[in-house]
């Protein structure tokens, strides 16, 4: 398949399967609470009836961000399917992470700054296994670029389990999920009330919900290249992953931010910097 | 002593960009009348930052490795009295302060130095003097422009200093000037030596300058930085003339290039003491507080130690000997203290909320990084350290500048009273935002060159990597939260009329206009002068594939779309006041507090001192850098 086919493909396909995903955490969600759960499609209802709404802002260029923010993500998950060269995916998600917090910054209201601020936290507790995971992948294939890593002939989760493990617990940060969910949670009106999305509103609020379907396919996406060589598994273990990630969600009360980087840099260091370290040393020999 | 060869024009041009700013220096020491300055440091600039360009020019189609001599007997005596001269006033300082160290650390070198001239001197042979490589025209041209920059801005800055903001200080800018030029000047002579003993000479001058413009304000806190400053810079000093000595009694020469060129076992030990000598002064820990303490003076001063002087030149240092030192002990224990100075740099940075403090830290996390790139020594390593050189000068220059402006304007550095800068000063607040951007931001050119360093050390060295891993997560928490400070708008206020002056502008929009530039311009710079002198040095370059740059070029153009939406600036939105819980009072800033008071909406930044300690940082750091230090001392001389 050719490179352009690929990414077309993703960009359109990409947000119905977050949709559809989104959809499904709710309802998964909903059921391990004994609840009945919206729709399937309700996070589109969503979209469409926030698309539909007055736009308010507390300050004029709040939105801006936001609108960057979601061509950013795009723009990341395009040249991952592209098959482009991991660290620049890297450097490209983070720079629209940041137009996020910025944005949030902007708006310049109290609850919206802290959740910028603890966003930025969880940035911090997550980039430096997101990078490892990169540099791991380098380790096994030799290669940075995306193409070249899905193309390897062998399993990399065999040589990257600690890696891998690393990779699954900042994905729970990453996607802002209950024990992390400390900069903005799912469940409003908590001490943050929606932290770092407090002031966005309408067709805005929408923009970052659409930007979050393309995130997660992104990841899951992420989640695949530990088992590109045989990929039906690859798509059962990236599915497998996300209903965890829920479970996880269920199961755990918030953590304190402390707790959330000290545990992720101490996996970081144990699981991901242990699996590089054992990788060289046999390297060597 | 042979005869000096007939003068090429390059050699000319480039003896002029040493001489010229030093004779402008003392010149300027003399000149009293603040109008003529102006005319003198405007003209003189203009023409050093011509001539650095010119190098560009004239140099591409000369050889580039061809040689200078400028053997002359009474240049050498000139040198050793310059030195002598230096040292006796140094002397002369450490007694007046009855500072031992500083008196002890000189007496040795000039011990050490006397004894090596008296025993060796007169059978030293140098066939080249001066020495000029792409590496040389980069630093040049970083000098010229950068440091250019910042004399012009000096300019008006000094002269608001003394007239506005700081009545208190004693004026004694003619010596101010005098020091700025002879500073440039020294850092040319540096970059262009061959001749150890020159090289040697201008790396005095610097260490001496910058002891003198660190103590400019004459206040006990300036007098007490600069004298550590001093003290530290005389250690590497010591190391650089010990370096001398031993090279001479392993090659029999005192050349730089000679010594690069030299089998590695033969140059092993004064390559270590030069590495020694580049790491105190481009302050990695355990040597990271004079350039903190260096803050004290005026925010030209800073500028000029941070970005294109000074620091660089012990970083152009340890990339010289990276060739040397590749696949050693003594390059792993380099790489490792510049590995730790970027880690321990980046995470000090997230606890100081001083914008100079910050931005020092960050410089010696940024410093570390190149000597990193500078220890681990392949090819890649070396392509992206300069790269580092290059863009962090731009940048970083650019950011002392800005807060120079905001100093003066609002009377504080505290990143916390920088809230709504983007209100009151729109223009030095967005020049801020684009320092910054080119600080850590996707895909300007640190981190482009940042991707450079991690892709040389994944390859030479992974485990390292944890270094920039863990040092770039918390780069990113700074600096981001000190740009959300810019953009955050918290109360009414009014856009100032005037923001800066004449020279200010000029310095900063140039700058500002330059960090974009360097980053467009990126795969011609590496194309044209980077990897030229890596293949020089290697037989072999790094250089980003097509695709990479099309990648990057793409998202340049989507972050320089964003200034363009502002055009749909409050279109289509109502604006209305921020959620306080519902117990706004008349709008966004205050609200009804328990017992029905009317408070303040405060937001302040996270510091995480708590998390992470400055001093614990600062204390672990250096113990840890003076072991690997140590260590690299022995393993050069044992093995």
């Amino acid at each position: 398949m050719s490179i352009w086919i690929r990414v077309i493909i993703y960009l359109v396909a990409a947000p119905v399967v977050g949709c559809l995903l989104s959809g499904w955490d709710r309802r998964i969600t909903a059921r391990m609470q004994a609840r009945q759960g919206p729709p399937i499609l309700q996070p589109l209802y969503d979209v469409m009836k926030l698309w539909g709404k007055e736009n308010l802002v507390v300050r004029r260029s709040q939105n801006l961000y936001i609108w960057f923010f979601l061509v950013l993500v795009i723009f990341t998950g395009g040249l991952f399917f592209a098959g482009a060269d991991l660290l620049l995916v890297i450097f490209a998600l983070t720079l629209g992470a940041i137009f996020f917090v910025l944005g949030a910054y902007k708006a310049s209201s109290p609850y919206s700054f802290i959740g910028a601020e603890r966003e930025l936290i969880q940035i911090m507790a997550y980039e430096p296994m997101v990078l490892l995971t990169a540099i791991g992948m380098y380790i096994a294939t030799r290669s940075f670029s995306v193409e070249a890593i899905a193309g390897h002939s062998k399993l990399l989760v065999l040589t990257l389990p600690g890696v891998f493990l690393g990779f699954l617990y900042t994905l729970e940060i990453k996607f802002r999920k209950s024990p992390f969910d400390l900069s903005s949670s799912h469940h409003a009106h908590q001490e943050l009330v929606r932290g770092i999305t407090t002031e966005f509103s309408g067709r805005t609020l929408a923009l970052i919900e659409i930007a979050h379907w393309y995130e997660t396919v992104f990841l899951l996406g992420w989640v695949y290249l530990f088992f590109a060589s045989l990929p039906m598994l690859g798509v059962a273990v990236s599915l497998f992953v996300f209903v965890f990630v829920i479970l996880v969600d269920n199961v755990f009360a918030r953590l304190k931010w402390q707790t959330a980087v000290r545990s992720a840099w101490l996996v970081t260091a144990v699981l991901g910097f242990g699996n590089i370290l054992i990788l060289s040393l046999l390297q060597n020999k | 002593m042979t005869a000096c060869n007939p003068m090429t024009p390059l050699t000319l041009l480039i003896l002029s960009l040493i001489m010229v700013p030093l004779a402008t220096g003392l010149g300027l020491a003399f000149l009293r009348i603040d109008a003529l300055r102006k005319v003198v440091v405007v003209g003189v600039t203009l023409a050093v930052c011509a001539g650095t360009i010119a190098l560009v020019a004239v140099s591409a189609p000369l050889d580039l490795g061809g040689g200078m001599s400028l053997n002359n007997h009474w240049i050498n005596m000139a040198i050793l009295g310059a030195e002598v001269t230096m040292s006796l006033y140094i002397i002369y300082v450490g007694l007046r302060a009855k500072h031992a160290m500083i008196v002890l650390l000189t007496l040795a070198q000039m011990g050490l130095m006397g004894w090596f001239e008296f025993t060796a001197g007169a059978h030293v042979e140098v066939t080249q003097n001066l020495f000029v490589d792409k590496l040389s025209v980069i630093m040049a041209l970083i000098n010229g422009l950068v440091g250019g920059g910042i004399c012009i801005y000096a300019l008006g800055y000094m002269r608001e200093y003394h007239e506005v903001a700081h009545r208190e200080v004693r004026d004694r800018r003619p010596l101010f000037f005098a020091l700025l030029f002879v500073f440039l000047g020294a850092m040319f002579g540096l970059i262009f030596a061959n001749n150890l003993m020159w090289l040697f000479l201008f790396w005095e001058i610097t260490t001496l300058c910058s002891f003198l413009l660190i103590g400019y304000t004459q206040t006990d806190e300036a007098l007490r930085n600069a004298r550590r400053a001093l003290v530290m810079n005389l250690a590497g000093g010591l190391a650089f003339a010990m370096a001398i000595v031993w090279c001479y009694r392993q090659t029999h020469g005192i050349e730089l290039q000679a010594l690069i060129g030299s089998k590695q076992a033969l140059v092993l030990v004064p390559a270590a003491l030069l590495c020694f000598a580049g790491i105190t002064k481009s302050a990695q820990l355990p040597f990271s507080s004079w350039l903190l303490g260096a803050m004290v003076a005026p925010t030209p001063v800073s500028a000029l130690l941070h970005s294109s002087t000074m620091v660089k030149a012990g970083v152009y240092l340890v990339l010289r000997m990276a060739p040397v030192i590749t696949g050693t002990k003594v390059g792993t224990m380099v790489a490792l203290v510049g590995g730790i100075t970027f880690l321990v740099g980046s995470l000090a940075a997230i606890t100081a909320s001083e914008a100079k403090r910050v931005l020092a830290w960050s410089t010696i996390a940024n410093l570390g990084l190149i000597v990193l790139c500078g220890g681990i020594g392949t090819y890649e390593a070396l392509w992206a350290g300069v790269l580092l050189i290059i863009f962090h000068a731009v940048a970083k220059c650019l950011l002392f500048l800005c807060v120079g402006v905001v100093d003066h304007k609002m009377h504080t550095r505290s990143i916390e009273e920088m809230s709504g800068l983007i209100r009151r000063l729109p223009r030095v607040a967005v020049m801020m935002l684009i320092g910054m951007a080119g600080m850590f931001l996707a895909p300007f050119g640190m981190l482009i060159s940042k991707w450079a360093v991690l892709k040389a050390v994944v390859d030479a060295a992974p485990l390292l990597s944890v270094f920039i891993v863990f040092g770039s997560a918390a780069t990113l928490f700074f600096w981001v939260k000190w740009m959300g400070k810019l953009v955050e708008v918290t109360a009414a206020g009014d856009t100032d009329k005037k923001e800066f002056g004449l020279s200010e502008g000029v310095a900063l929009y140039s700058l500002g206009v330059a960090t974009f530039l360097t980053c467009l311009l990126f795969p011609l710079i590496s194309s044209q002068f980077v990897e030229p002198y890596v293949m020089d040095v290697y037989g072999q370059t790094a250089s980003l594939s097509k695709d990479n740059i099309l990648i990057m070029t793409i998202m340049m153009a989507l972050v320089m779309l964003f200034p363009l939406s502002f055009i749909g600036y409050g279109r289509g939105v109502k604006v209305v006041d921020a959620y306080l819980g519902g117990a706004n009072v008349g709008g966004s800033v205050r609200f009804l507090g328990s017992a029905n008071a009317v408070e303040e909406v405060t937001m302040h930044n996270y510091y995480l001192r708590g998390f992470f300690s400055e001093t614990w940082l600062s204390r672990w750091g250096g113990i840890g850098g003076s072991v690997f230090l140590a260590i690299m001392l022995l393993v050069s001389y044992f093995l």
